[in-house]
């Protein structure tokens, strides 16, 4: 049923139950699959206009370019790897199986937290050097991109978190299943975001 | 997860049903009582935002009349009405007020998908009112800045509220944005996976279209502006220079450097258009049902209805910069968005012919709801001419900071969408109270109101073309100006204090009416959409009863020929239906 095909339609002409026990125009997901998707494309925006805003100020003569310190691949490994067990986790839920759910599952978590605690690291790191948020508009806008990216990813963690207490009260891997898809969606989401930030921020 | 149609769902769908009074009242997840909390906390912020311009008003019309009244209090009364009626009033009593009310009722659900996170979005903004409201008690008082909130002056003394107002201003907007997008993601997500069973897209009310769109660019819109505050908080708080330029701040150099005010307008405006059709769309929706019930006829062209609804929202995302003409930009953007702009009134006026073709030779029933209606059409229609002029670069370049303006954008954001709240209220306050309101008073309100507002707003284009610059404390020496100019403004200050004092009415109406009301029959009106077919009135927790509703038509099946009725509900099989050969034999049998 393709878009057009719906706002063409007739609807005075048309009488009784189209679509049987589902009405056209329905996605045959979940509601919070729906929802999640809304929510990446509100977040793509918001990262859009922040990465087009840094490019608009980086005309302007005061800016100084700074040079991104080599522990952000060490960080974006971190990324990296918590997305993979993610998907990993992911994969034994929905193939409906339990083994090595926790080291997965768990794993993925913890090295999300490393991973922001790895850019906090970095912060200091930069603090102590001298670059502070007012010295320059390129330090400035650092600290900005790292700090939203960090709360998204914080976002995230608290619906892992709720998952994580579902599953060591001894819940079933089917009662979580959706929040482990979906957070695995939103895990990759995040890793491409630092991808382009990351490579934004080194290019520049 | 595998999909369970919502018709499947009648036994499993989890309700959470209030055990006290606090959780049916205050910690409610039920859609309607959200609401009517989003549409009263909406509505108590506008009235603080109502008085606050009739004060502004009272220094135009009667320069130092009230002696609180000094620049800055101007300035910053100014500021704070603008800010509250477009997002406080407008936004959230279109979308919380009547998108939580009417999006489940007129697809037959049961409630918003994710109840919690509905409950979560109210309060949320009532934490964003109270930190917007908390600034008229801080040092300095709320911000002076303009609504637009335009950096540098926003943030440099000289101007009222510049420590802390406008930083209580930028995160009262922060927070509004998270409580919009809690909301805005159950609208679109109850619209697109909730309907019931047979109501196809294009069989659901235009309100419901008007709401969809306009969360949609809300949930697209207001990043930007989210992401204009945090950069502005930022520069004010933490001493980066993202829209702050070097700047002298009387005579001393503050330690701002080289940050780009223009990047500011362009995120605002981004925000900003886009606003413009996120209060008028549900308003078009609205008005649209209203109109097509009271005139008992079908929609006129439904279906381009939706198109330019659809059209309006995509293309109000590319003609933001026809706010910022004055700020020296290149000409052939200018060009660019003045063309995108005067595109923009074709899906609006085929909207407005659409209307009136809706009442051509209808069946019209002049109740307060349909005055207030057509009312809407005569405002809009005023409104929307201006914005031809102003669209075009060189006409708005000289008007663009007169009073012209702002009859402009009252005229076409601020009374035509009122007008369409008040049509809507009193259409639908029979079904939300269980109440007959009083058709004698809202009559004398509808007449106030909208000869008022064209006594404030009229004047103020001829002011305009006078050369009357707008945001003025007092106009002092401006030779150009005609002394007789100030005894139009007075006459503006008293039609305001008067379409002020008349919305009382309304008030006295609507509280009144719960108590001394008639009894409201559940669909006066002869409605055909299904929140009028609910087995009770006022609608209770679930709002179905036992068995969701099956949808076998569009919401506009009015005098139907051959029908006996002279509507017939969306819900009603065609084996039901009563033909006007059926009445009769009836009525012989009978005899």
């Amino acid at each position: 049923m393709g878009l057009i095909k719906t706002v063409t339609e007739k609807p005075w002409e048309r009488k009784g139950v189209i679509g049987g026990m589902v009405p056209e125009g329905t996605f045959a997901v979940a509601a919070e699959r729906v929802a999640l998707t809304f929510f990446l494309v509100i977040a793509t925006v918001i990262f859009s206009l922040f990465m087009v805003s840094y490019y608009l100020r980086m005309e302007l003569p005061d800016w100084e370019p700074l040079s991104e310190p080599a522990q952000l691949w060490f960080n974006t490994g971190l990324l990296i790897a918590s997305s993979v067990l993610f998907q990993w986790s992911r994969n034994i839920v929905v193939r409906g199986d339990t083994r090595n759910l926790y080291t997965s599952f768990f794993g993925a978590g913890v090295l999300a937290i490393l991973f922001i605690v790895a850019q906090m690291v970095t912060w200091n790191h930069l603090q102590a050097g001298g670059f502070y948020l007012s010295s320059n508009p390129a330090v400035a806008f650092y600290y900005l991109l790292t700090g939203v990216h960090a709360l998204h990813l914080i976002g995230g963690l608290w619906v892992w978190s709720k998952c994580a207490i579902r599953l060591t009260a001894g819940g079933e891997p089917e009662e979580v299943r959706l929040s482990i898809q979906l957070c695995t969606i939103y895990w990759h989401f995040l890793l491409l975001v630092w991808i382009v930030l990351f490579a934004i921020l080194a290019n520049t | 997860m595998a999909y369970v149609p919502l018709a499947d769902q009648d036994q499993d769908m989890e309700m959470h049903h209030p055990h006290s009074w606090v959780e049916k009242y205050v910690w409610s997840q039920d859609h309607k009582v959200i609401a009517i909390q989003y549409g009263g906390l909406a509505v108590l912020t506008g009235i603080v935002g109502l008085v606050l311009s009739l004060l502004f008003r009272m220094q135009l019309g009667f320069p130092e009349s009230v002696n609180f009244v000094d620049p800055n209090f101007y300035y910053q009364a100014v500021t704070m009405h603008g800010m509250i009626m477009v997002v406080y009033f407008l936004t959230a009593l279109f979308l919380g007020g009547f998108g939580n009310y009417m999006v489940p009722l007129m697809l037959g659900a049961r409630d918003m998908v994710f109840p919690f996170l509905n409950m979560m979005s109210v309060w949320t903004f009532l934490i964003s009112v109270i930190i917007l409201m908390a600034s008229f008690f801080v040092g300095g008082g709320p911000t002076g800045a303009g609504w637009t909130l335009y950096p540098p002056q926003t943030a440099m003394a000289g101007t009222p509220g510049h420590d802390a107002g406008i930083i209580l201003m930028l995160v009262s907007l922060i927070v509004f944005v998270v409580a919009f997008t809690m909301g805005g993601l159950n609208y679109v997500v109850t619209i697109l996976q909730y309907r019931c069973r047979g109501m196809t897209l294009m069989r659901m009310p235009l309100t419901i279209w008007g709401i969809f769109v306009a969360t949609v660019l809300g949930l697209f819109a207001f990043p930007a502006l989210l992401v204009a505050c945090i950069m502005m908080l930022f520069d004010a708080l933490l001493g980066t220079s993202f829209f702050m330029p070097a700047v002298l701040e009387a005579g001393t150099p503050l330690d701002f450097e080289g940050g780009s005010p223009i990047l500011f307008q362009h995120l605002f405006w981004f925000f900003g258009h886009p606003e413009v059709y996120i209060v008028a769309l549900p308003a078009f929706g609205l008005v649209s049902d209203v109109l097509s019930v009271h005139a008992r006829k079908n929609i006129f062209g439904y279906r381009m209805m939706v198109w330019a609804i659809i059209a309006i929202g995509g293309l109000s995302f590319i003609v933001w910069a026809h706010h910022m003409y004055v700020s020296g930009m290149n000409p052939y953007f200018g060009f660019f968005f003045a063309t995108t702009t005067l595109i923009i009134a074709v899906p609006t006026a085929l909207k407005v012919y659409n209307w009136l073709l809706t009442l051509w030779e209808g069946d019209i029933r002049l109740n307060a709801p349909m005055y207030f209606a057509i009312g809407f059409i005569f405002t809009f229609i005023h409104g929307g001419l201006t914005g031809l002029f102003l669209g075009n670069v060189v006409i708005d370049l000289p008007l663009s900071d007169t009073y012209f303006v702002v009859a402009h954008f009252h005229l076409v954001m601020g009374v035509s969408p009122i007008l369409v709240l008040y049509a809507a209220l009193y259409h639908w306050y029979p079904k939300i109270s269980g109440r007959m309101y009083n058709e004698a008073l809202a009559k004398v309100h509808f007449w106030l109101t909208f000869l008022g507002a064209y006594a404030i707003y009229l004047p103020m284009h001829y002011l305009g073309f006078l050369g009357v610059p707008r945001r003025y404390y007092a106009l002092g020496n401006t030779d150009f100006i005609p002394l007789s100019a100030q005894d139009l403004n007075s006459s503006i200050t008293i039609a305001a204090l008067i379409v002020g004092a008349s919305q009382i009415l309304f008030f006295i109406n609507i509280i009144g009416s719960l108590k001394w009301g008639k009894k409201a029959d559940p669909n006066p009106w002869g409605a055909a959409s299904l929140e009028w077919q609910t087995p009770d009135t006022p609608p209770v927790h679930g709002n179905w009863g036992e068995n969701l509703p099956t949808v076998y038509r569009w919401a506009y099946d009015y005098s139907v020929p051959g029908a006996a009725e002279d509507f017939i509900p969306q819900n009603m099989p065609e084996s039901d239906v009563a033909t006007a050969q059926d009445a009769k034999s009836s009525q012989g049998n009978e005899e």
